[in-house]
């Protein structure tokens, strides 16, 4: 993984020490409330619902086992015991002291963390594919370029207040993993026909209260111009973007209101000032992001007896054989799974996890997997570069701490916002929303009957649950001061990501149990052998489950 | 006279008249005039008399709209040399990303404020991208 030079760690020592400056006026009544906000903000710290929440970047969800040591260490001292993995691959803390904040900021830039840009209008956090490097499907790592991206996002003085949030992702895989078309910035990796590496890069993604997917802006980027095209992308947001409305700020407004050739045509006409200056990429620059990601030391593993090995394992004990196929998957490297972690397990808020668990996880990623491990949009965690002979004992390990529950990529297995419970920002709970759902389905035999299925689940319309691009999504709405339950179906965050349609008036959230087990019937019936739910959706279309769901 | 932050020390401000971008435009001896730039003005026809203009204001009637950090980018971006002054409500936290845009003056309503916003000047002593007071981002100055 990158690591930190010279000039790195002075980038973020100054920040620490400006925002505890800030943090010292601040309190000391010397910057005022509005004039702190979004410098707070663009530091990760918000104020919610019942204490501060900070937000700690996890660049593209790497990160390795000191670093996670000291999340774990940092949620005891300042906090509650445990955090939150968010949809954007960050680690939250629910409950530090707003002056606290600084000298947990200077403990994480020890171990080369930050929470620079993880909230405020600036570019956010870049996102990528929890399997870049490893997946079977990657045509291009996308961690340099992802690493490229995170310098030259990084404390950028032009782009620091913009009309609003920006966020970008990564991919370069066949299978889309890291929802490029629900971004301000998608870019896909892609190579030409001379086998040269470029971008295909999508813009005005997004969603919230207006859910868009990104259109191509440009088919294929040469990887020189990476950083001037997105300034000049940003340039063109920053100068015209809406500001008058917060909710009409976000750049799919301002390309949906230009159109996309106008606004290509402006981003070209601004481009044509930058292309080839300095911004412009070189080889040595790329190489050198490249050589942070180059292969771990792999065994010779001989593949087949690994297999064996391993079914044998599976043979007397069937738990462990459902996790494996369940959790894990398949690895670039013979002899090697990616191993998912779900932190999904009934009775507790999806994608929270504690200062033990943290620690035990990262004993595991010394352990088994080269120090290394990531985050993942879904919220749970990942072991990316496992010897198949180390699974068992790495599975028994997990499961003394509650680590593994087998459904990843299963209905249990929900994106959930934290909600009502801690956020501000929420017009309803949806931690016991997903709890609800995890309770009735949890018959195990049925959940892996229904096949992969995402399901969704936001708090409020900013979606930060994505429960637009869910299979089946959620949002909780507030109805003259009560919580009610709308539900969406047929979205998708692929490469042939959709927006999911909402299927009527919403529910009470006691009734959304009973809600979810009317749609899944309708799907069962309904189904064909070979079908998923999102494909017998998109040939049956919404009206069969209206029916039988408001029956 | 009132003072002002140039060059990264206190000055008396000795600027010119000041007009808004059409009376600028329009204006026949405008080289020895000030022009200042509210957000949303269309800068392209400022760039065309580059060489005539003695000092650009930029004003910021929040400090959250960031549009005037833009303008002061592409003023250095196509080659001019002198004054870019940030006035209205920008804040001290904003100092060094205004420096690395290309604003070298910085005038507060509240003269109170200079002395201790001298400070914020030096926040950073490096940072990663191309900017109007270092042509070459980090990654071509890497040792």
């Amino acid at each position: 993984m990158y690591v930190y030079d010279q000039y790195d760690q002075k980038i973020l020592d100054e920040r620490v020490a400006q925002y505890r400056g800030q943090t010292e006026r601040y309190l000391a009544g010397d910057l005022s409330e509005e004039e702190f906000l979004p410098l707070r903000l663009q530091n990760g710290l918000y104020v919610q619902r019942l204490a501060p929440m900070l937000r700690v970047a996890v660049p593209y969800g790497l990160m390795n086992s000191t670093q996670l040591r000291t999340v774990a260490r940092l949620s005891r001292d300042f906090d509650k015991g445990y955090v939150h993995i968010s949809t954007r691959q960050n680690i939250q803390f629910n409950w530090p002291e707003l002056a606290e904040v600084p000298d947990m900021l200077a403990e994480l830039a020890k171990v080369q963390m930050h929470a620079i840009q993880t909230s405020g209008n600036c570019i956010r956090n870049t996102t990528t594919d929890q399997f870049a490097g490893v997946a079977r499907d990657e045509l291009v790592d996308p961690r340099p370029y992802c690493e490229i991206i995170r310098q030259w996002s990084t404390l950028h003085p032009e782009f620091a207040f913009l009309p609003r949030k920006f966020k970008i992702a990564v991919c370069g895989t066949e299978e889309d993993r890291a929802a490029v078309r629900a971004h301000d910035i998608g870019i896909e990796l892609v190579k030409n026909a001379a086998g040269e590496v470029g971008y295909k890069v999508l813009v005005g993604g997004g969603l919230g209260r207006t859910p868009v997917i990104g259109v191509e802006i440009c088919d294929y980027l040469e990887k020189q111009h990476l950083l001037s095209y997105l300034e000049a992308i940003l340039r063109v947001y920053n100068q015209h973007g809406r500001r008058d409305n917060k909710y009409k700020a976000r750049i799919k407004i301002l390309v949906k209101a230009m159109g996309i050739d106008a606004f290509r045509e402006a981003v070209e006409a601004e481009w044509a000032h930058l292309k080839d200056g300095p911004t412009t990429l070189t080889d040595a620059e790329i190489e050198r992001a490249s050589s942070f990601f180059t292969e771990p030391e792999y065994a010779q593993i001989d593949a087949a007896a690994a297999e064996a090995a391993l079914a044998e394992q599976g043979a007397s004990d069937p738990i462990f054989a459902n996790w494996v196929k369940r959790n894990t998957v398949a690895h670039r490297v013979d002899g090697y799974r990616i191993v998912n972690i779900s932190l999904k397990a009934t009775g507790y808020a999806p994608g929270d996890i504690t200062d033990q668990q943290l620690e035990l996880v990262a004993d595991l990623a010394d352990r088994f997997s080269f120090g290394e491990l990531r985050s993942t949009h879904q919220q749970n965690l990942v072991l990316a570069d496992v010897p198949m002979a180390d699974l068992y004992e790495l599975w028994q390990t997990l499961q003394k701490s509650g680590l593994a529950t087998a459904n990843i990529g299963y209905l249990t297995d929900m994106i959930c916002c934290p909600g009502g419970d801690y956020c501000a920002l929420a017009n309803a709970k949806s931690i016991p929303v997903a709890e609800s759902i995890q309770a009735r389905f949890d018959d195990m035999d049925y959940v892996y009957d229904l096949g992969p299925l995402e399901l969704n689940i936001s708090g409020c319309m900013n979606a930060c649950g994505h429960h637009h691009i869910g299979h089946i999504g959620i949002l909780g709405v507030d109805k003259k001061g009560e919580e009610f339950y709308q539900v969406c179906l047929g979205g998708s965050q692929s490469k042939d990501a959709s927006i999911g349609k909402i299927l009527g008036p919403s529910f009470k959230q006691e009734d959304m149990a009973d809600v979810m087990e009317k749609i899944l019937g309708t799907y069962v019936d309904l189904r064909t052998e070979e079908e998923n739910f999102l494909d017998t959706y998109r040939r049956v279309g919404i009206a069969p489950f209206k029916e039988k769901v408001y029956a | 006279m009132p003072k002002l932050i140039k060059n990264g020390a206190i000055v008396e401000d000795t600027s010119p008249e000041v007009l808004d971008l059409e009376q600028w435009l329009e204006c026949e001896e405008r080289a020895s005039r000030a022009v200042i730039l509210e957000p949303g003005e269309i800068l392209a026809p400022l760039i065309d008399h580059i060489d005539e203009i003695p000092l650009v204001m930029v004003n910021f009637p929040t400090f959250m709209d960031g549009r005037g950090f833009s303008y002061a980018r592409e003023l250095r971006d196509r080659g001019y040399t002198g004054e870019i002054r940030a006035v209205g409500h920008f804040i001290r936290d904003q100092l060094t990303y205004l420096g690395r845009c290309g604003f070298d003056a910085f005038q507060f309503d509240d003269e109170s404020l200079l002395e201790p916003s001298l400070a914020s000047l030096a926040d950073f002593s490096e940072y990663y991208q191309a900017s109007a007071n270092q042509a070459d981002p980090l990654f071509r100055r890497r040792a």
